[in-house]
C-alpha cells in the first residue's frame, strides 16, 4: 500500500487522518513531532511508518509542549515541520503556538478535534476549539486555521497550510474533528509535479554580506508585512527570541517597539487575508437565506440546503474553509441582501458569534456541545422556520 | 615612559555579541564566568562557527544565548530541550548547546531533560545551578538545598533537591560532570570534551547568585558565594553516584569532577534506504 515515495499519486480509499499525514508527506514535511492522543494518533502512525521511507523524522516526544517546542526548532533549522493532536494537547501546546508566532516560524499544527472541555470524548467529535485556535495562546497575534470537511480536502489542506506557514512565517492550524478524521473516502492524489509548492521569503544575500550589518530576521518587506527567514547553521548568526524585539532579533523592552511588533503580527495576517481565506458557496447568488457552517457539521448543512432549495426556498450555504482570518467582507456583503443566518457548528455558539459581529443583527444558531453530527433535519427545520414554512 | 596597551580585538570578538554589552547579569553573578568558558570552547572546538548553535530557555542563565555570536535561541520557560531536539533532527551536521539555568531545566523542564537524556540524544547541556530562580528574584527550586532560604522559603526549604549527576546518570546521559565557577580551565577542557562526545551531554555549573540566593543566606557578596563553593569542593573519586547531593548545612563536601563517561551511540532517527 505504501511505497518509498513521498507522493502516493493515485487514487485511495483512506480515512482524514491518513489523508492528513499524506497531505503533510506531499507537502515536503520531514519532520514530525508528537505524543499520541485519540482521535489524531492514526496521523503519527502513519508518519512514524513513512517518513523514514522519504528520509524525514518522526520524533516521539514525551509530551505536547515538548512536540511544539521540537517542531519550532526543525522550522528554524529549515525543515518543513508538523504536530498532530486533539482538545487536551492542544491546550498544553499554547504557550509555544505564541512562541511561533513571535519568532515567526513556519509550522503546521493538526487539532482533531474530539468532545471538550478537559478528556471530554476522547472518541467522538467536537468542533469547539475554534475560539481557542484564535485566542489560546496570551496575547494579540494573527493566525491562521483551515476546517476540512472529507478526507480530500484534509489532503489538499494539509498543504495549503504548509505553504501559507511558509509563505507568511506564520504557525497554520489545521482544525479537523473526529469525524472526519476517522471517515473514510476516496482520496486523489496528484502527481508529485502538481503539488503547489509556496517558498519561504530567504535572506536576499548570502550571509558573508552581513558583515557590517547585521542579518534582519524581523525587518519585513512593506508589501506582504513578511520578513526573510535564516535558518540554523547558514551563517547568518540571527537571534531569536520570545522577548519583545527589535529587526535584528534583539529585545529591546520598550512600548514603541513592542506596539508596532505585535501591530505587524496581527496585520500580516489580516492584510493577506485575501490569499488566506478560502470558502465555498452554494446557491448564495439569490440566498435570502444564509447558512454557514464548517467542518464535519457543513456536510449535514449541505444536504439541508439541497433539500430546502429543492423544496423552492431561496436558501444558500457558506462553507468556511479556512476559520482563521475570518470571510468578514464576505459575510458582511451577504448581509446586504440575505436577511437571515443560520450557524450551524458543533459548539455551543463560537463562529456564531463571530457571524453577529459581521451581520449585526441575530443570528440563529443550531448547536450541538459535540459527540454526535448534527443532522441535516435540525438546520432544515430551521431554514424552513425562516422561509415562513413552519 | 609607561605605554598604555591598547587591545583593538578580544580573541573573543567574533563569538560575542559585543554590541550587546553590557549584559544583564548582576554584579557577583556566575553566569558569566560560565558563559565565557563556553565562548571559549566554541573558539577552540575547531568546530566552524556557523555549525555552533546555542539554544536557552527562560531565566537568567537563559538570557545567555543572546549574547553569543552564534544562530541563537532564546526559547520558552523550560523548553529549551526540545527546541534544540528538533534543530539537531533536522540538521544532524549542528553542534547544538543548551545553555541554561536549575529551574529552567530541571524544574518547569524537567521532564524534557530526563526524556533527552534518556534517548541520549546528541545535545550538549549547559546547566548553571545558583541553587535558586535567580531572574524571578530568588525563590526556591528543585536544586535549592534543604534547610536554605529563598524569598518563598522564609522558613528555610523544607524539600529535598534534585542530585542533578544522579539524576542525569540514571537517565542515561552519556557524560556527566559538575564544577564551579572557580574551576574556569576544568569546565572550558570539559565543554570542549563535550563537542567530540556523541550523545546527551549534561555540565552542571555551580554559580553564585548574590541577590537572589546569597542575600537570602546572608553569604555577603559573590565572591564570597563562590569562596564558599570552592572551598568546599573535593573532587570526586570513586564516590557513589547518590552521594553526589549537594547539602550546605553540614560540613559536607561538594564533589566535583567527571561522574559519568560512557560510550552508549547517540539518538539515530530510523532511516531506511529506499
Ligand atoms: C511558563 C513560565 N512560568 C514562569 C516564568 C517566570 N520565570 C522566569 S525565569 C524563572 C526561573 C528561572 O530560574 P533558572 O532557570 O534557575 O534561571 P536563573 O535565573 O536562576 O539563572 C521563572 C520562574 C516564565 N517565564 N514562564
Ligand atoms: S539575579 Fe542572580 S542569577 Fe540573575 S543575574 Fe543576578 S546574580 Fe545572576
Ligand atoms: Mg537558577
Amino acid at each position: 500500500m505504501m511505497g518509498g515515495k513521498a507522493v502516493l499519486t493515485g487514487q485511495h480509499f483512506m480515512n482524514g487522518d491518513d489523508a492528513c499525514a499524506e497531505g503533510a508527506l506531499a507537502a515536503g514535511c520531514r519532520y514530525f513531532g508528537g505524543y499520541p492522543i485519540t482521535p489524531s494518533t492514526e496521523i503519527a502512525e502513519r508518519l512514524a511508518r513513512r517518513l523514514p521511507e522519504v528520509g524525514g523524522v518522526y520524533m516521539q516526544m514525551e509530551d505536547e509542549l515538548g512536540s511544539i517546542a521540537s517542531i519550532l526548532g526543525a522550522s528554524a533549522a529549515g525543515a518543513r515541520a508538523m504536530t498532530a493532536t486533539s482538545g487536551p494537547g492542544f491546550s498544553l501546546m499554547m504557550e509555544n503556538l505564541g512562541l511561533g508566532v513571535m519568532l515567526e516560524l513556519p509550522c503546521v499544527i493538526v487539532n482533531i478535534q474530539r468532545g471538550s472541555p478537559s478528556t471530554g470524548l476522547p472518541t467522538m467529535a467536537g468542533q469547539s476549539e475554534v475560539m481557542q485556535a484564535r485566542w489560546g495562546s496570551h496575547g494579540d497575534y494573527g493566525i491562521v486555521a483551515y476546517a476540512p470537511s472529507s478526507p480530500q480536502e484534509i489532503f489538499d489542506l494539509t498543504i495549503l497550510a504548509f505553504n501559507v506557514a511558509d509563505r507568511y512565517r506564520v504557525p497554520v492550524i489545521v482544525l479537523g474533528d473526529e469525524v472526519i478524521g476517522h471517515m473514510v473516502e476516496r482520496v486523489t492524489i496528484p502527481p508529485a509535479d502538481q503539488i503547489p509548492r509556496w517558498e519561504r521569503k530567504r535572506p536576499a544575500h548570502p550571509p558573508e554580506f552581513y558583515v557590517h550589518e547585521r542579518f534582519k530576521s524581523f525587518r519585513a518587506d512593506e508589501d506582504n508585512l513578511v520578513p526573510p527567514l535564516a535558518h540554523a547553521g547558514e551563517g547568518y548568526r540571527v537571534h531569536f527570541t520570545g522577548l519583545t524585539h527589535d529587526e535584528i532579533g534583539y529585545p529591546e523592552m520598550s512600548a514603541e517597539t513592542h506596539h508596532e511588533l505585535v501591530t505587524r503580527l496581527v496585520n500580516k495576517i489580516r492584510h493577506n487575508a485575501p490569499d488566506i481565506i478560502r470558502t465555498e458557496s452554494l446557491y448564495l447568488d439569490d440566498a435570502q437565506i444564509v447558512v454557514i457552517s464548517y467542518g464535519c457539521t457543513a456536510r449535514s448543512a449541505r444536504r439541508a440546503v439541497l433539500d430546502a432549495r429543492a423544496a423552492g426556498i431561496p436558501v444558500g450555504l457558506l462553507r468556511l474553509i479556512s476559520i482563521w482570518p475570518f470571510p468578514e467582507t464576505l459575510i458582511q456583503e451577504l448581509a446586504q441582501t440575505a436577511e437571515t443566518f443560520i450557524v450551524a457548528e458543533m459548539n455551543l455558539g463560537q463562529i456564531r458569534l463571530e457571524v453577529e459581529r459581521c451581520v449585526r443583527r441575530p443570528v440563529r444558531g443550531i448547536h450541538h456541545a459535540g459527540g454526535a453530527m448534527i443532522h441535516p433535519e435540525p438546520i432544515l427545520d430551521a431554514i424552513r422556520e425562516a422561509a415562513g414554512l413552519r | 615612559m609607561a605605554q598604555a596597551i591598547v587591545i583593538d580585538k578580544h580573541p573573543l570578538d567574533d563569538i560575542m555579541r559585543a554590541e550587546r554589552m553590557p549584559h544583564i547579569f548582576c554584579p557577583g553573578c556566575g553566569i558569566g564566568i560560565a558563559m565565557r568558558c563556553y565562548a571559549q570552547a566554541v573558539l577552540e572546538s575547531g568546530i566552524p562557527e556557523r555549525q555552533h548553535i546555542v539554544v536557552s530557555g527562560i531565566g537568567c542563565s537563559g538570557r545567555v544565548a543572546g549574547y553569543m555570536n552564534l544562530d541563537s535561541y532564546h526559547t520558552t520557560h523550560g523548553r529549551g530541550i526540545p527546541f534544540a531536539t528538533g534543530i539537531k533532527l533536522a540538521n544532524p551536521e549542528l553542534m547544538v548547546t543548551v545553555f541554561s539555568g536549575d529551574g529552567d531545566l530541571a524544574a518547569i523542564g524537567g521532564n524534557h531533560l530526563i526524556h533527552a537524556a534518556r534517548r541520549n540524544m546528541d545535545l550538549k547541556i549547559i546547566c548553571v545551578n545558583n541553587f535558586n530562580y535567580g531572574m524571578t528574584g530568588g525563590q526556591f527550586g528543585p536544586t535549592t538545598p534543604t534547610g536554605a532560604y529563598a524569598t518563598t522559603a522564609p522558613y528555610g526549604n523544607r524539600e529535598q533537591p534534585f542530585n542533578l549527576p544522579y539524576l542525569l546518570a540514571a537517565a542515561g546521559a552519556n557524560y556527566v560532570s559538575r564544577w564551579t565557577t572557580m574551576h574556569v580551565r576544568q569546565i572550558t577542557q570539559d565543554i570542549l570534551y563535550t563537542f567530540t562526545k556523541p550523545g546527551f551531554t549534561f555540565i552542571e555549573i555551580l554559580a553564585a547568585c548574590p541577590v537572589g540566593f546569597g542575600k537570602s543566606n546572608r553569604i555577603p557578596d559573590g565572591l564570597e558565594e563562590m569562596k564558599l563553593y570552592r572551598e568546599r569542593s573535593v573532587l570526586a573519586r570513586d564516590v557513589p553516584l547518590d552521594q553526589l547531593g549537594i547539602d550546605l548545612r553540614e560540613e559536607r563536601p561538594i564533589y566535583v569532577g567527571n561522574f559519568v563517561n560512557r560510550d552508549v551511540p547517540a539518538y539515530a532517527p530510523v532511516s531506511i534506504d529506499p
